[in-house]
Parts: C-alpha cells; structure tokens; sequence
C-alpha cells in the first residue's frame, strides 16, 4: 500500500475540492464594488507610425470614465527585462523601452496603443472602436534572417538593428570546437526549426486593481506565477508606487506554464486607471487577446553540428541558433536562450567540446519568452536530434551510442563542456528503465504487426538533462540576471498548535497546498492537515520569487525545510527550560521533544502552547512566540534527467502520425508527491507532444498571427496523445538541497518532442524513405506526406 | 433587454439582460456562479460546459435570453445533497484529474452528460467525447482514467500514480 501521508505519500490534493465544486477563485472571478472594466485598442497592423489618436468620439459615449493612450504614461519606467546579456564583442544588448502603452509606434498585432474604461465591458469595447487611430503601415519583419539582413525595416528605429544581442558560450572554447570539428571522423549537420508556441494557460491573463485614496494603498489582483517579482517590476521600473503601497494578490491561477511570469503593461493600465477614476477596474484577456499578447515560446532557428569518432564517441557540437524575442524584451526573454539553452549543449555527455553562438532577433511579432522548459526543450531536441541522426549514419543503436557517451555515475560532480556543474545522475540507470518500460523486444513484432496494417511504425528515443530550481544568485548574477533567485517561507506555529506557511512560491496547479504539508508535517511528525499553506498576496507572504523553472520545491521547499528547522531549534529551547534540561539534551522526534537517555517529553503542542502564553518562561533566553521565517539561495541547479521513448504508427497515404505509446523514465531525486510528479509529467508530455506534432505558430508576411484562436492553433486533445507510461524510480537525490529533491514540472516538456519526432523519421526510413532524415515540427500530415513524396 | 427566467441548480432565478449577453456570462456575472469558465471565444476549450435540460452544451455558444425556461445546472450544482463530492467529481480528486482546475468544471459537466449516455465508456470514447474539452496542465491521462473510474471500471492497470 502506498502511504497517505508525509514525505513520499500520494495524499489527496486538498485544493481539488473547491475546483471541483466551482469554488475556486481565480482573477476573473473577483467582483470588486463599483468596478469598471478596461477594454484596450489594440494595433492591427505589425509596424506602424501612430501619427495621431482621436479619443474625442470614445469619450462621449454612454459609460466611458476614462481614456488612455501611449502619451499618459511617457513620464513612466518602461518593463524592463530581468537578464543583462553581453554580446560576444562585450557590447551589453540592446534594450529598447517597452512601454504601458504604445507611443509613437506600434510594433507588434495586438501592440495596445490605447485603452478605455467603462462602467460595463460591453460600453468599453464599443467606446474602443471608436478611437480613431491614424497609423502609418511601415512593411514588418517577421522573418529572423531577412530581419538581420542590412537595410530591413527596424522593429526599434533607435537602436539602429533587429540584432539584441550576438552572443558566444563559451567564447573560449570557440576555436578549439572549430578546430575539433574540422578534423573529426565524422560530422553530423542537421538544420532545423523550434518551432513557435503559445503557451495557452486555459485561463486566460486577467487583472483587476483598487485605490484607496484614503490611504493610498493599491491593490492589484492578477494572474500571476510570481506576485512578488510583479509587484517589484511595476514599483521599482514601471509606475513607481513604493512597494509598501502596493499589494498583488495572485489568487487561483489557471495554469501559467511561463506566460504569467512576466509583468504585462495591462497590469499598470488598470493600476493607474484605478487611481484616475477611484473605483476598481478589471480587465480580462479573451482568447485572441492572449494568442496576440501573451509571451509565446521557443522560435529557434538552428544548425547544430556533431563531431565523433566513427564508434559513435562525441568529439564537439556546436551550435548556430538565432532567437526571436519578438517585438519587446519580455522579462526573462533574454535568459532563456541563453544561459537556460547554451549551457545545456553538452546535454548528458562527457563531450569534450560545445560552443554555441545566439544571435536574438527583434521582429514585429509578440515578445516571445520563457515557455515551460525554456531554452532546455529547444537545446534538447537539437542534441537529441543530431545525435539520431549521427546514429542512423554511423549504424549504431540510438539508445548505444547515447550510453557510450553517458557522464558516469563516479564522474559526479561533473563540470559539463558548456560549465555547469552537474551534481549527481545516473544516465544509464534511466536507459535500463527505459528499456524495461517499452518492451523493445516486442518492437519488431508490432512493427511487422502494423506493416500488415499498412502502417508504418517507428520508435524514437532521447535523453535529456536540463537545469532547473533555478537558481543561485551569486552564480546568476555573475551571468547577468538582475535578480536574484532565492525563496522564502515563513512557518507561523499558533498557539493552539495549528501551523500556516507562507511561502513565495505560487501555486497555478502544481498542487502546493498539498505537497508542502507533506515537508513541514513529516518533520514535525505532525498531522499534515494542522497545516495550511498561504500563498499568492505579497501582503502576507514573506518576498519570494515564485514558481517557474521547476523551482518550487528544489528552491522554496528548501526554506521552508530551513524555516521548520529553525521552529523546531526554537522548540528545543522551550522544551529545555519546561523539562528542566539543558537544551543540548533535548532530541525531537515524531512530534515530541524529550530528554536523551530519559522518559522526559514534551509534546509540540505544548511547547506552542507554551511559546504564545509564556508564563514561566525564559524571557532573557527566548523571545516569545513560534514563527521563524528562512530564505533559501540555492548552491546549485538541480539537474533532473531522463530517457523518453516514442512509438508511432504513421499512414503512409495521409501522413498522419498517431503515438501508440509514449513512456518516460525520470530521476527527480526524492519525490515528496509520486501522483503530482506523476501529474506534472504528463502533462508536459502532452505539452511536447502538442509541439511536436500539432502546434504551430504563424505569422504571415506582414506579421498577421494566421493561428489566433483554438480554430486555427491545434492545441492537443484527449484523442491525440495516449496514455503514458512514466517512472521515476531510478533516483539521485539532489546533493545540495535539504530534500535532495530535483525539479519536475518541465521535464515532460523538455524531454518529449525529439523522441516523437525521432520515431516519425524511424517509421518512415523502415518504409524505405531513407532521403527523409528531418522534418521540421510540427509534424502535421501535410509536412510528414509532403516529405515521403519528395 | 429581456426578462428571462430559468431554473439553475434546482433554483428559480430571473432578471434582466441584453439580448446580447451569454448564458455563460450571465451565470458567472448576473448570478455570480464563477465556476463556468471562459476559456476562448471560439467556442472550442469547453470549459464552459454546463447542463440545459439535460445535454452538455456550451454557455458560451447560447445566448442567457435563450435559456428561457430551461433547466440549467452547473458545476456549483453537481455535489452530492450532503455537499459531498459525486462520484465523478470524487473519482477526478481520487484520480488526480485535475491541475490548475481551470478546466475541470466543463470536464466534470462533460463527463457527466458523457456517462448519462453511456454508462461504460471505453477509453477510446471518452477521448473521442472529449473533442471539445482542452486541458493544458494534465495531459489527459487522469481526466480519462478518472472518466473510467467513475463508471465503475478496473483503472489499477492504468499505469502512474
Ligand atoms: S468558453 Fe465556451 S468553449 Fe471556450
Ligand atoms: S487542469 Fe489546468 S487546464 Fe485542465
């Protein structure tokens, strides 16, 4: 039997209940007294010269309470990105302002140049339309290569290039990759496309604010993965209210999956909207505003090239990627192709060579950002897909020649080619697993199974090692992050021994009020459900940074270890002085405090008991109460790795692809909640999967987003994907965090779309297409048919 | 506006609308039953999904006006009498069949109108019915195992936690 409660136990996830039920209460669901609602006039146009805004017309009509354009807030910070990046020559990057609302340009579909307020919704989309917005259509650049080529038109005139930033990790090691490659045995060169996504959080992006004048205090309740991090973008950049003032509840959030990190320019509009006319204001995204507004993801363009011996043995990979940041530095969007990419191109091999060159690009496209994974899933399928490939040339087994070059288990802590420190793993233990999981003997006979069927079928495997919990200050802060990226947790024992815990992490479905819990009451030896966590409102939660980068346990689940730890030295003391022994003798265990070597004990209620009501107490020893708060700086990333396996059946007459199975063998490290890892794992799957074989994002020539709504983004259904079948038993706890926990909530998304599509490209050369070596994702009929009758 | 007047989770409401307001917005902003979420305008992610007389349709797809006299349920109507969850809604927690939660009310309602008409659905039929639901977060794996646990089948082979 499983266990149901503590470290290690799947107990029922205490949040499902109110969702279950419609109870839950997410931004949109807020109804604050006398709210107006905001409604934004949004560009049509890719790149244009707003020559001039006629609000006179949207003013008169019926409701409207306000009016803004880009001219109220020229006075205003811009939103600032959140990484400093240096280009190879040391040049730091470009850094156009990004604006509340639009000035003087428009550079992106759905760019917001203006936005009113009304007393209904309806009022103020009637009273959007008729602003009259004289915009001068300049011609766009969508497309990266043409927007680096001298005399494209400019997404930012002032900046003089589309070019951010070229950047080179590691410049030093840039010769002798080159140098490696030019007299390797064997190259592999394979070109390919990561392709563009929008990360789609079923909720969709949703703020409300509040004034009170008679205090001066705002309140902004917004869908947010990291309300600290919001709050201190729009006090110390954007709008300037002192952090005191400002308060951001991020209350049930509906999925975030990266797109609700960052800080958006609605966030400020109906802040200062809220001032103007003294009343609440809301605004809700619709669906086509999140396609056009929203960060999307990925949107790589790359050449990887993979050096080795004719055994299979990796020699170098270097890496030609140009990014697309789209029209506007997003928060993180210039750490994600970078630092969470480049230093993840030696994946899990003891390569000796990597270097990997990035140029970011500006095009008249929404700003494109981190999107769960994060630069790991796009520096992912480039390795795992160059190495299939260099293994069908050299004709050695895929899951071989990845063995061959495995990092092994005694070579840990493992400084990889691309210089992070890969604390622990153990690549080949997963392999075996993996093995084990997909019956690869049986493969055969269902291929021969689905031949009589008319099918092709194919099986694809990867591995894959991503760096997460981010992340280490010192460390980030030499790389250039403007941040820092610890977390907090405070752990407010009561008097009558009930526990809350205030955490910085935001939970947008990964389950913390349940999983948290488990961590303070297995060390407390308590009853997890004595304890609550609080979450999501900077005015109780001490400063943390948020969930994102699979970050919540690695990072803030260790402060909230250290915090317990912190409660339980404090109830040592109290214990000491009530059992009348010297506080070294005091040992806690199962929820008692007790005398070494006696039958003296004390339970922790009574010692909470004792904290709030300190009659007798040592007051000169030990101030009063039982709450303990910790911040928690990690001394590295966690490394999570696995080995995914795909197989498909592909229709050689329509060129539809359906996956048959899908499994994932993963090493976490310990695992508090098997069923919300499991969860979390899933999940990404059919993220990966979507990515591989069915979403897209399309821009046309001049920057029209063709896929803006479910009709025209293929989102996966229940019916595209299988069940799967995931592991995480092969475990390497963590060797510097408390839990010796390793994050889970990217790694589906991270490890999954090169395995699909290395089992498309299986299927289609046991067809006997053997020209076809890559097709570009997503592997949509027409793409997959298009290539076998080429 | 119109005066419309309907039953929804067993209770007479009436009010007000303009003609051009959505059964879903009049639940969640007339009526302030926030558990109908809107998840597109394109009438397609379903988590909008509630009971009119009886069938699963799309609050966003039907105006509040031609609701009139209808029977509507929702999700804050589905819970056992005592409060308790339903089978379904039990079978999803048991399961973990949901996430961020956002989706699961029109899950749960399309589960539902799902095993009124077949009572053991197969998996293939769940996801087949599923067509019109999105969940970013689970994957569907547990939304389906769960579908299949509610109508009384053996999921302990389904692999996962
Ligand atoms: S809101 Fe009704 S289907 Fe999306
Ligand atoms: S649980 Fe989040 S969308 Fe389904």
């Amino acid at each position: 039997m499983p266990k149901d409660h503590g470290i290690g136990a799947s107990p029922m996830r205490r949040e499902d209940v109110r969702f279950l039920t419609g109870r839950g209460k997410y931004t949109d669901d807020i109804a604050l007294q006398g709210q107006a609602h905001a409604v934004f006039a949004r560009s049509q146009v890719a790149n244009g010269v707003i020559t001039s805004i006629d609000t006179s017309e949207a003013e008169k009509m019926p409701g409207v309470l306000a009016v803004f354009t880009g001219e109220d807030f020229v006075d205003v910070g811009g939103n600032p990105a959140g990484w400093q990046i240096n280009s190879r020559d040391g040049e730091p990057m470009k850094e156009p302002k990004r604006p509340v609302l639009a000035h003087g340009k428009v550079r992106h579909v759905g760019d917001a140049y203006a936005a009113v307020i009304a007393e209904t919704e309806e009022q103020a989309r009637d009273a959007a339309e008729a602003i009259v917005a004289e915009i001068d259509e300049q011609p766009a650049v969508v497309d990266m290569g043409a927007a680096l080529k001298e005399g494209a038109p400019l997404v930012h005139d002032e900046i003089g290039t589309n070019q951010c930033f070229d950047w080179g990790w590691i410049e030093d090691n840039r010769a002798a990759t080159d140098e490696a490659i030019k007299n390797a045995p064997h190259v592999t060169t394979l070109e390919l496309v990561n392709n563009r996504l929008v990360p789609n959080a079923m909720e969709p992006r949703a703020s409300t604010a509040d004034y009170d004048p008679g205090t001066g205090d705002y309140t902004l309740y917004t869908t947010s993965q990291n309300p600290h991090l919001t709050r201190l973008l729009i006090s110390a950049f954007v709008l300037g209210i002192p952090e005191n003032k400002l308060k951001v509840v991020a209350p049930d959030v509906g999925g975030g999956f990266g797109s609700k990190i960052y800080h958006y320019g609605e966030e400020a509009l109906v802040l200062a909207a809220a001032k103007k006319i003294g009343r609440p204001v809301r605004w809700t995204a619709s669906r086509s505003e999140s396609f056009l507004t929203d960060a999307h993801g990925r949107d790589h363009v790359t050449k990887i090239e993979l050096a080795c011996e004719k055994d299979g043995t990796f020699i170098a990979f270097r890496t030609e990627t140009m990014a697309n940041v789209g029209a506007y530095l997003s928060n993180f969007s210039t750490a994600t192709p970078t630092f969470l990419h480049g230093t993840l191109m030696a994946g899990n091999y003891a390569v000796p060579n990597v270097y990997v060159n990035v140029k970011a690009v500006f095009t008249n496209t929404a700003p494109v950002d981190a999107y769960r994974g994060a630069g790991r899933p796009e520096a992912t399928y480039s390795l795992e897909r160059v190495i299939d490939m260099a293994a069908r040339e050299l004709g050695i087994d895929p899951l071989d020649i990845r063995r061959r070059n495995f990092v092994q288990p005694d070579q840990f802590p493992f400084t990889s080619a691309a210089g992070l420190e890969y604390d622990t793993g153990n690549y080949g233990a997963l392999v075996d697993k993996l093995e084990e999981m997909i019956d690869r003997k049986g493969f055969e006979a269902r291929r021969k199974a689905s031949e009589k069927n008319g099918k092709l079928r194919g099986l694809g495997v990867n591995t894959y090692i991503e760096a997460c919990g981010i992340a280490p200050s010192n460390l980030v802060g030499v790389l250039g992050s403007r941040v820092g990226l610890y977390d907090a947790a405070t752990v407010r024992v009561n008097a009558t021994g009930n526990i809350a815990v205030m955490v910085g992490a935001h939970s947008h479905g990964q389950g913390h009020e349940t999983a948290f819990p488990q961590v303070v009451a297995g060390m407390l030896g308590i009853d997890e459900n004595s304890v609550e966590i609080v979450h999501g409102d900077t005015s109780k939660i001490p400063f943390g940074m948020g969930t994102y980068g699979s970050r919540s346990l690695a990072v803030c689940g260790s402060a909230v270890v250290r915090a317990t730890e912190k409660v339980i030295n404090k109830g040592k003391k109290i214990a000491a002085h009530m059992l009348e022994a010297s506080e070294a003798d005091i040992e806690f265990a199962d929820g008692q405090f007790s005398v070494a070597g006696t039958d003296k004990f004390v339970g922790f209620g009574d010692v909470a008991l004792k904290a709030y009501i300190p009659h007798d107490f040592p007051l000169e020893e030990v101030e009063p109460g039982l709450e303990e708060t910790a911040f928690y700086d990690p001394a590295n990333f966690t490394y999570p790795a696995g080995a995914y396996a795909c197989e498909v059946e592909v229709d050689p007459d329509t060129g539809k692809v359906t996956i048959d199975r899908f499994a994932a063998a993963d090493d976490f490290g310990n695992v508090i909640n098997p069923m919300i890892v499991s969860g979390q794992v899933h999940g990404g799957l059919a993220q990966g999967i979507g990515q591989a074989l069915l979403e897209h994002t399309t821009y046309d020539a001049d920057g029209q987003l063709i896929s803006a709504s479910y009709m025209d983004y293929a989102m996966p259904r229940a019916d595209d994907v299988p069940f799967y079948s995931v592991d995480h038993s092969c475990q390497t706890p963590c060797t510097h965090n408390p839990l010796g926990v390793k994050g889970c909530g990217e790694a589906g998304a991270i490890g999954s779309p090169p395995s699909v599509v290395n089992a498309v490209i299986d299927a289609l050369q046991s067809g006997g297409h053997s020209n076809v070596t890559h097709i570009d994702m997503p592997l949509t009929p027409s793409r997959v048919w298009s290539a076998m009758n080429s | 506006m119109t005066q419309v007047s309907m039953t929804v989770n067993g209770k007479t409401v009436s009010g007000e609308v303009e003609g051009r307001i959505l059964l879903s917005d009049y639940l969640r902003e007339d009526l302030r039953l926030t558990g109908t979420h809107i998840g597109c305008d394109t009438s397609q992610c379903g988590a909008c999904v509630v009971h009119v007389d009886g069938k699963a349709v799309k609050a966003c797809t039907m105006f509040a006006a031609e609701a009139e006299g209808a029977e509507v349920t929702t999700i804050e109507g589905m819970a056992n009498p005592d409060g308790s969850l339903n089978t379904i809604q039990q079978a999803f927690q048991d399961h973990h069949g949901l996430q961020c939660g956002f989706c699961t009310p029109g899950m749960v309602m399309s589960a539902a109108a799902l095993l009124e008409e077949n009572a053991k659905p197969t998996e293939a039929e769940i996801r087949d019915y599923l067509e019109g639901n999105i969940c970013r977060c689970t994957g569907y794996h547990n939304i389906v195992k769960a579908i299949m646990a509610a109508s009384g089948q053996d999921v302990s082979a389904i692999a996962g936690e």
